[in-house]
């Protein structure tokens, strides 16, 4: 039977690791390197990073992460920010990622996820969504909008409707993240992850709101997740990969315990 | 220090870098990624990678001569590892593109039909390996461990006794295949940690024969 999978998070910014609240506010926590190796071997199932990195002419520095963790992390790994072409998406899996993630730029130009997994396979495309809960309209029909830029400018596409979309299109497997419930560590938008883990047929990874084992719980069960992001209830040292995942365990949830 | 010439196949299928770092980190320091029939010919290991399509992969290892060399290369009796698609692409036939493949070992590829909808294809994350026999390159690992997947097709060897390994998704299937001095995994072992690892280092200290 397949495990679920606990999946961290890493924000880069110019080659550091940043984590923000509610999206706004980021701060610098420490070397992105050394974090996913502590986690590797802490039993980490897969890793993330968002490159958060503002200016363009930076970018190549999280190439140079990319190719640090491939060379001592052996557990896959995504990454995503900033990717737009399949010509961005090429350069970081030859750095060593597994797999990329678009977000804010497939929904700008959606045929960048049928150009990217043509080019190098749906399962290696993950389509990233950031949602805001809103009212039920004719346009966003399921009460959840999809929002770009980090949270800050509504699209008016309803969410459902673009995962569905995002699916057909090529994306490998799903990251719903919702930005109410973000950086709260107040819990996973349930009801949102669930909605979304039944109306595809690909693997969905809940992010959004960590805080307790608890809420781990709860999204791989009643949410429906495939898998569920970690980022700030590991970070500072709350928890830990290996603690997490044997509470788990204990509740009946299958997770990888020996690595 | 021994120097060993691995030869990881280059058919244009997924990130066969991936394999080389993991083969750097267990000591196989000259692992070498190439497209060129003859390289595969000499090397002492060789590594059949791959993602993807076996479609098109069938179709570029024919255009690069690499299906003969492949062949020819197994018939010689030197280990020879496959990985993936590379599990896959050994057999007779595939359903995926109803492709002619190696057919280094009688069987067949098949697409995952799942009866619970509740179970994804592509099968994607971590699943446990139940060893059906004992092999050489299975010495570190054990019984119920558990390697990452990520494929929508999946081998039907008609041997039985080919089969070393089986795991569930909604009904058993062959995760792990060998026969003389040929072995495969369906699961990604460099991206599997420790263990995955371990079945690499294995495999870089066997000879391609087994205990009688």
């Amino acid at each position: 039977m397949l495990s679920k999978r606990i999946i961290a998070c890493l924000d880069v910014r110019d080659g550091n690791l940043a984590k923000s609240i509610k999206f706004v506010e980021t701060k610098d926590i420490g070397d992105p390197v050394a974090k996913a190796r502590e986690y590797y071997e802490d039993g980490l199932d897969e890793l993330v990073f968002y490159d958060i990195t503002a200016s363009s002419d930076k970018r190549n520095i999280m190439l140079d992460v990319v190719e640090s963790v491939a060379k001592q992390v052996f557990i896959p790994f995504s990454v995503g920010g900033g990717i737009r072409s399949v010509e961005d998406a090429n350069k970081l899996l030859w750095a060593g990622a597994e797999k990329i993630n678009v977000n804010s730029a497939a929904v700008q130009r959606p045929d960048l996820i049928d150009e990217c997994s043509h080019a190098v396979g749906a399962q290696n495309v993950v389509l990233s969504v950031d949602i805001a809960q809103v009212d039920v309209s004719d346009r966003v029909p399921s009460g959840y909008e999809v929002v770009i830029n980090g949270g800050r400018t509504p699209t008016g596409r309803d969410a459902i409707a673009w995962v569905i979309e995002g699916e057909q299109r090529g994306a490998g497997e799903l990251v719903v993240n919702s930005i109410d419930a973000d950086g709260t560590r107040e819990g996973y938008e349930l009801k949102l992850t669930r909605m979304v883990a039944e109306s595809v047929s690909i693997p969905v990874i809940a992010s959004g709101g960590a805080g307790e084992p608890e809420h781990l719980y709860d999204v791989l069960t009643e949410g429906k997740a495939d898998a569920a992001l970690v980022a700030s209830m590991v970070h500072y040292g709350d928890y830990t990969v290996s603690g997490l995942k044997r509470w788990l365990s204990n509740k009946g949830i299958k997770v990888r315990l020996k690595y | 220090m021994e120097r060993i010439v691995l030869a990881i196949v280059d058919y244009d299928a997924g990130n066969l870098r991936s394999v080389q770092r993991a083969c750097q980190h267990v000591g196989i320091s000259d692992a070498e990624i190439t497209a060129d029939p003859e390289r595969v010919r000499v090397a002492d290991k060789v590594i059949f990678p791959g993602v993807g399509s076996s479609e098109s992969a069938v179709v570029t290892l024919q255009a690069r001569g690499l299906d003969d060399a492949l062949t020819e290369y197994y018939h010689s009796g030197k280990p020879l590892l496959g990985i993936c698609l590379g599990s896959q692409i050994v057999l007779d036939h595939s359903e995926e593109g109803d492709k002619e493949c190696l057919g280094l070992l009688a069987g067949r590829v098949k697409r995952f039909q799942l009866a619970d909808a509740s179970l994804k294809v592509p099968h994607i994350g971590w699943n446990s390996v139940d060893i059906v026999r004992d092999h050489p390159v299975l010495r570190n690992i054990k019984s119920g461990d558990e390697f990452y997947f990520v494929h929508s097709y999946f081998v039907e060897p008609a041997d039985e006794a080919t089969v070393y390994g089986r795991t569930n998704y909604g009904g058993e299937f062959c995760s792990m295949l060998g026969r003389n001095n040929l072995f495969t995994t369906q699961f990604h072992l460099e991206k599997s940690g420790r263990l995955g690892l371990g079945i690499l280092d294995a495999f870089k200290e066997w000879d391609g024969t087994l205990p009688c």
